[in-house]
């Protein structure tokens, strides 16, 4: 007899209400519904301010309707639920649809709270939450000169920062003393300050607004209680959140006093089949405004749902962030509120630093911290705030500047229960256990505990602690590309170019030993190769190639091999197609469309290869490199050329740069794409590097990647002219050609670098490393040594000796058969094969 | 049907590609892959791998670990070594090896 499924109806479709429906869907035997208020399913509100520096909708989106639909959840947007009758077990939405449920999630978040100022609902007063809040700004922001964000706590200054962006003279109104408050003691708040007016906006303190009326040189005036006024075109309020609990106050559930829908330690509301997660939950008389608590509640809850007895206990409110581009930080008791509490504090007024602990009275724990203008200490001061590690004697030690090495905190010391990922919430523990059940690098851990997958703020502490307990189990980790060199691939690189080498075997003489390697070989073929340039099949280099180099195409399983001329951008005449079509036919080639805009065609026999090849260059076609580790396509649309909505002409941009890489040999394969407008037809963003065409030029996407770890590129620079995009690239692969591991793509490469993106921007745009000339100098070698590697071969009768089957015969492998499926070939398989001699292998089981 | 085995000849040494392969025929069907590795050793196998079950191993790069000569398949890279034929990366296999030798500048297979 089966079940019932139990109804589960999620109210609300925030980051929270999102994370329970994962948490949730992962348990057999529940039907979930989901009734979003916004016209759109939950988005990552933490990143909202991207929306302004290039981010789409899109980009936000935390889950689509394909992944509701393939895990099963139902979904409603534009459903706000307004009737709930907790007898029956129904809920109401706007429109009058009613769903019943088992249990209820009340997952609602808070709104922006404005302050009961006369004028407040005049055009262009706005607040600051939702998507549909941002696209309202830019239209407000585009009229306007003049903006004034009212509040200067976390998310006014954020807010502040998204007018400045776009272009407004920027103000911030606080009625307290000073900024962020909550988080910052009156000198780190003073030092914000001046950091702020320093960059262009304009902070005034002690400000209460009387009233918003009509201005003399810009839209509003507002009015303040001390007779003063600013004049202003547009009005942000950030004066903190209040939770939505309208419907818990009409339907009775038990709310707080200054609001909030009580819940206990399973997130239970008063009524046993309703819960509240997230910011509209009040617990032990708090609302925690952050996303990382609500994610443990999500979870709490789904464990409750299914008779598990996890409990919510709480959560730690210290935070890390840039606001415009300044570092803060705060952690516990920033404002030294515990009794007998002792503070210890740094100021460096040159360099705008700022930094303050506050340890308890017996001096042992470290109870608060304070952090402006440099947080490179907060990782370490967290964890001894958390885990209540002992101080060591001199605690101010921990933020003092010294000439050596900073004492950091040993993450031997932290305890097991320490969190290691708060967005996640995974803990030391979890990751030994992760170790224990055999992950061998931080890319395992990261990908069994999921760890480093929220903010991304703890990647550093994460693979100190994977390392560390690694090294403890006594697993080296071991960079040496293989037992013949004891380098990795960079220092390899390295040395090929310090000593000009140019051959293998004077490589591996003077640096290995033994005879090499199917690692090694390639890796240094792959090194020689971008450095020289050299026709890969040299005499000197033929025996390095793997199979699919030697012969300039990709083994098939049955070992054949695949052709694929170049299609610069998919373009391609009728006539170059024709050809295509006829080649196909005369060598019974099955011929399919590929992902990247060109034609693969299947099934060509090694010795087929040169006389097929000839007659594709003979059509002024070329090797389109889908064997080699290098460039494969630039995808694109038609651009400004067709497209109505094109910005600039994609299509030729496509066609130029791979024309430019094309044949640039690489630690792995590279991808392209360029799209004409944000519409995104090319899907930039999931290539290495991918191109989107603006109004003004070209935004320059870097490391995305598709296949089996999708990851969106990063934006990394915008609005570029033509020849200052060629160079970004220029420079961005070369280094990467100059430092990535064998077989790794330029997304695992970048979220492995040291410093990440942010030290790519400061190489490629500041020059940081000052190698900037050799690196274009590099790829433009590169770019004019090109040849066609299939052209060179057909041209060598040497060559052409190696694309025979057998030294002795001109008959051709017996083995290789064929048979027809949706009227083309494919490769015949077991019971289908008739004719070929095959040697079977000796079984020693049995000897 | 069977046949004797007998010494073949097969090629000009000069057809070999030093520290790469190719492949050979012989008069009962058989395919034999065939090495040189350095300037004079020769190593002779079968050229079906019994893992991709293709005729490729010819086509396979050239490495050592320990002193011993391997051919890695280019189709799953499973390693085998060139003089006994075993196989590293599953102990309870062998391909077949050939014995060679060099008369009047040609290569001759006994099979
Ligand atoms: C600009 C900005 C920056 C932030 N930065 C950070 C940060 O750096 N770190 C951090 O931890 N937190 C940050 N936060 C806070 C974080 O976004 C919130 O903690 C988090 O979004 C709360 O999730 P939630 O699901 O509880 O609420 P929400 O994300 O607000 O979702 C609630 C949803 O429920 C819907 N809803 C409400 N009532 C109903 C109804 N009756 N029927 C149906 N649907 C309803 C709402 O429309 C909304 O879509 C930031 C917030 C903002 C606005």
């Amino acid at each position: 007899m089966s079940r019932q499924p139990q109804k589960i109806v999620v109210v609300g479709n925030g980051m929270v209400g999102h994370h329970f429906v994962d948490e949730m869907a992962k348990h057999a035997g529940y039907e979930i519904t989901v009734l979003s208020a916004e016209d759109r399913l939950a988005y990552d509100r933490v990143h909202l301010s991207e929306y302004f520096s290039g981010k789409t909708a899109d980009d936000l989106a935390m889950t689509t309707p394909a992944y509701y639909n393939e895990i099963g959840v139902k979904f409603f947007t534009n459903a706000k639920v307004t009737d709930i009758d907790k007898a029956a077990k129904i809920v109401t939405t706007e429109t009058g649809d009613t769903f019943a449920y088992d249990k209820l999630v009340m997952a609602t978040g808070s709104y922006p709270f404005v302050p009961p100022i006369p004028g407040k609902e005049r055009d262009h007063c706005l607040v600051y939450r939702t998507i549909q809040d941002l696209e309202d700004i830019q239209a407000s922001a585009k009229a306007g000169k003049v903006g004034v964000v009212v509040g200067g706590g976390l998310l006014g200054l954020e807010a502040a920062n998204a007018l400045k962006e776009l272009g407004l003279q920027t103000h911030v109104v606080e009625f307290a003393p000073q900024l962020m408050g909550v988080q910052l003691d009156k000198d780190g708040g003073a030092l914000l300050r001046s950091m702020i007016e320093g960059i262009g906006v304009q902070v005034h303190t002690q400000k209460a607004t009387n009233e918003i009326v009509d201005g003399e040189t810009c839209v509003h005036r507002m009015n303040f209680a001390d007779g003063t006024h600013l004049e202003t075109d547009v009005i942000l309020f950030s004066a903190g959140i209040r939770p939505y609990d309208n419907l818990a106050r009409e339907f009775d559930l038990a709310v707080g006093e200054r609001g909030g829908i009580v819940v206990d330690n399973n997130c239970k509301t008063s009524d046993k089949n309703i819960y509240a997660i997230g910011e509209c939950a009040l617990w032990n008389n708090f609302i925690f405004g952050l996303v990382a608590p609500g994610y443990t509640m999500a979870k709490v809850t789904a464990d409750n749902i299914i008779g598990g007895e996890q409990q919510f206990t709480g959560a730690d409110m210290s935070t890390k962030l840039k606001l415009m581009g300044m570092d803060v930080g705060s952690i516990g008791d920033a404002h030294g509120r515990t009794q007998g509490c002792k503070s210890y504090v740094y100021s460096n007024q040159p360099d705008q630093i700022y930094k303050k602990i506050v340890v308890s009275a017996n001096g042992k724990e470290l109870i608060g911290a304070v952090l402006v203008g440099d947080t490179s200490e907060y990782d370490t001061l967290l964890q001894y705030a958390l885990n209540g590690i002992e101080l060591p004697e001199n605690p101010d030690g921990l933020i003092l500047p010294t000439s050596g090495e900073k004492p950091t905190l040993g993450v031997d010391a932290l305890p097991n229960t320490a969190t290691i990922c708060s967005c996640l919430n995974v803990t030391k523990g979890d990751i030994i256990a992760a170790i224990d059940c055999g992950a061998v690098d931080v890319g395992e851990v990261k990908s069994s505990t999921k760890a480093g997958t929220g903010c991304g703020g703890c990647a550093a502490l994460l693979k100190k602690v994977t390392d560390h307990e690694l090294e403890k189990r006594g697993v080296e980790i071991n960079t040496d590309l293989c037992e013949h060199f004891a380098y990795s691939r960079v220092e390899l690189f390295h040395i090929v170019k310090a000593e000009q080498i140019k051959t293998f075997d004077v490589l591996i003489e003077k640096h290995g030993s033994g005879l090499g390697c199917e690692i090694c070989k390639p890796a240094a073929a792959s090194i020689l190769a971008s450095v020289w340039n050299d026709y890969i099949l040299k005499a000197d280099h033929v025996s390095l190639q793997d199979t699919n180099d030697v012969f300039l195409g990709n083994m098939q399983k049955d070992g054949t091999y695949s052709v694929v001329p170049r299609m610069p951008g998919g373009e391609v005449t009728p006539d170059k197609l024709i050809v295509i079509g006829e080649v196909a036919k005369e060598y019974k080639l099955y011929t399919k469309v590929t992902g990247g805009q060109r034609i693969d065609l299947f099934g060509a026999r090694v010795d087929q290869l040169p006389a097929i090849w000839k007659r594709l260059i003979d059509a002024g076609m070329e090797t389109g490199h889908a064997y080699g580790k290098s460039l494969r396509t630039v995808k694109s649309c038609v651009g400004s050329t067709w497209c109505r909505y094109g910005q600039q002409d994609s299509m030729a941009m496509a066609i130029f740069l791979e024309d430019r890489y094309k044949g640039l040999r690489s630690p792995h394969k590279i991808k392209f794409a360029v799209s004409g407008c944000t519409r995104e037809c090319a899907e930039a963003q999931s290539k290495d590097i991918g191109i989107i065409a603006t109004e003004n030029g070209w935004n320059l996407y870097v490391s995305g990647n598709g296949g089996m770890k999708p990851r969106h590129g990063d934006l990394f620079a915008t609005d570029l002219d033509d020849e200052t995009l060629v160079k970004y690239i220029d420079r961005y692969l070369m280094f990467y050609v100059r430092t990535a591991d064998r077989l790794t793509r330029t997304s695992v490469w970048l979220e492995n670098l040291a410093g990440g993106l942010a030290y790519m921007e400061k190489i490629v745009k500041d020059d940081h490393l000052g190698i900037n000339a050799e690196l274009e100098k590099q790829m433009q070698n590169v770019v004019d040594t090109y040849q066609c590697e299939w052209k060179t071969t057909i041209e060598s009768t040497e060559q052409l000796k190696r694309f025979r089957q057998f030294v002795n015969s001109d008959t051709v492998d017996g083995n290789i058969e064929f048979v027809t499926e949706r009227d083309q070939i494919r490769p015949a398989q077991g019971d289908e094969k008739k004719y070929g001699v095959q040697i079977q292998a000796v079984d020693l089981t049995l000897a | 049907m069977t046949t004797e085995n007998t010494w073949q000849t097969i090629c000009p040494t000069s057809d070999l590609i030093k520290n790469s392969g190719v492949c050979a025929i012989l008069a009962n069907q058989e395919q034999v892959a065939l090495f040189q590795v350095g300037d004079d050793t020769i190593y002779a196998v079968a050229n079906f791998d019994p893992f991709g079950k293709a005729n490729v191993l010819y086509r396979g790069l050239i490495g050592e670990t320990k002193g011993d000569v391997y051919v890695a398949s280019p189709l799953l890279k499973q390693r085998f070594v060139l003089n006994t034929g075993a196989c590293l990366d599953d102990g309870t296999l062998a391909i077949k090896t050939y014995q060679t030798r060099i008369t009047d500048g040609k290569l001759e297979i006994f099979g």
